[in-house]
């Protein structure tokens, strides 16, 4: 699933016969084409991730391109829940709260090791993981990740919205560091 | 610099200034607890000493390496003389005045006198010590958990607090342990928290089968 992100998002078939002058869809497809490039995003970003984070948001990887750029700061408005960063078992009820604030189709994204499954901490303190708590669409490993990978991630996120896929997804690396490896 | 300020010490309080040392240059005083509070005044007020700088204050729990387990340590400097001692007590969990404390060792507390009314700078320090370690600070004017919340049993810095043990506030989903692809049952990471006792023995260079922790 994930390492077919190209692959899958050329195979969604969303508009038929557009060379006639007319076209058929189903309305779940626009609809989600429609939310798939209009991500409204709340960041929930708490530790070190957050450096990367505003890599991804400044105009170098440029966020803006894939129509996920606008950040909104009420739960209630916003598609998509990154979380950014180190949760700790005190702030998870916080994290639940946004989580269950946010409307319908909701959308979460797990931006390092650290929400993820807890990173190296595993300890009396930190939540080894978010989706104990909050269902997660996309983990993005890393620490921190790469924008590109979270670019990735993205991506594979608005390929699965396109799809009506809501199971989770990884983001593999680009290079697979035992292949490149071998060849070397 | 400061054997001073430990000649001093000694000379004032005598008997209660139970050794001194200056390893490393750092000049150290282990003092009776019971005159905590006092000593600290003396060494803020005493022209000598002026220590008006409080530097940290913490604690270390020497659980079966001594007796008694705790030490609370404490490092002030003097800004004016320019020079810098520290002081360590050594407490124990006290017998407390709540029965049912008694029964339950993970919160009964250790109890010294607490040095905010010397040094206001004492506040969180002591908060986060009697956070972590359960030291409680007598005459402290906000004894609160700074770092834990108040739903947490126990103190974690403690060396009977077993690190692993989570306290969670929200209940975990009940599907929070499954695999993900492109994970295999052995491979990468299982998105969870992964026991020891659940590692699979695994194969060195050699080729010799070693056993997963903790299946002795
Ligand atoms: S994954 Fe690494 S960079 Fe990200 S929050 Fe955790 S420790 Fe920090």
């Amino acid at each position: 699933m994930s390492s077919s992100i190209s692959a899958a998002a050329t195979t969604t078939l969303v508009l038929e016969g557009s060379e006639q002058g007319f076209a058929t869809t189903r309305f779940e497809d626009v609809l989600n084409w429609a939310r798939k490039y209009s991500l409204f995003q709340y960041p929930f970003v708490t530790a070190c991730c957050a450096m990367e984070f505003m890599a991804l948001a400044s105009p170098r990887f440029d966020m803006a391109r894939f129509g996920a750029e606008a950040p909104r700061f009420s739960p209630r408005q916003s598609d998509l829940l990154w979380v950014v960063g180190t949760i700790s078992q005190r702030q998870a009820p916080v994290l639940k709260t946004v989580y269950d604030q946010m409307a319908d189709p909701k959308y979460v994204l797990a931006f390092g090791t650290c929400a993820s499954s807890g990173g190296f901490y595993d300890n009396y303190t930190t939540l080894a993981g978010i989706d104990k708590i909050v269902p997660v669409d996309v983990y993005v490993p890393g620490c921190p990740p790469r924008p590109e990978s979270v670019i990735d991630g993205l991506l594979m996120l608005q390929d699965k919205i396109a799809r009506g896929d809501r199971t989770a997804g990884v983001v593999k690396p680009r290079f697979d560091p035992v292949q490149l490896r071998r060849k070397a | 610099m400061s054997t001073k300020v430990l000649a001093r010490l000694e000379q004032a309080f005598g008997a209660s200034i139970l050794e001194t040392h200056d390893q490393f240059g750092d000049d150290t005083a282990v003092v009776d607890p019971s005159r905590w509070l006092e000593i600290a005044r003396f060494l803020r007020d005493d022209e000598a000493c002026s220590m008006d700088h409080f530097i940290d204050l913490t604690a270390v729990d020497y659980l079966g390496r001594a007796e008694p387990r705790f030490e609370v340590v404490l490092h002030v400097r003097s800004i004016e003389k320019l020079h810098r001692v520290r002081l360590k007590a050594r407490i124990d969990v006290s017998a407390s005045d709540d029965a049912a404390d008694d029964a339950n060792a993970e919160t009964a507390l250790a109890r010294i006198d607490s040095l905010v009314s010397v040094w206001p700078g004492a506040n969180w320090f002591e908060r986060e010590c009697f956070d972590m370690f359960g030291v409680a600070f007598s005459g402290h004017p906000d004894l609160r958990r700074i770092l834990m919340y108040g739903e947490f049993v126990g103190h974690p810095l403690r060396k009977d607090y077993d690190a692993s043990k989570t306290q969670p506030l929200v209940e975990y989903r009940a599907a929070a342990n499954e695999k993900l692809p492109p994970f295999d049952q052995h491979e990468g990471m299982s998105f969870g928290r992964q026991t020891h006792a659940q590692r699979p023995a695994a194969r060195n260079l050699l080729g010799f089968e070693t056993p997963g922790l903790g299946e002795d």
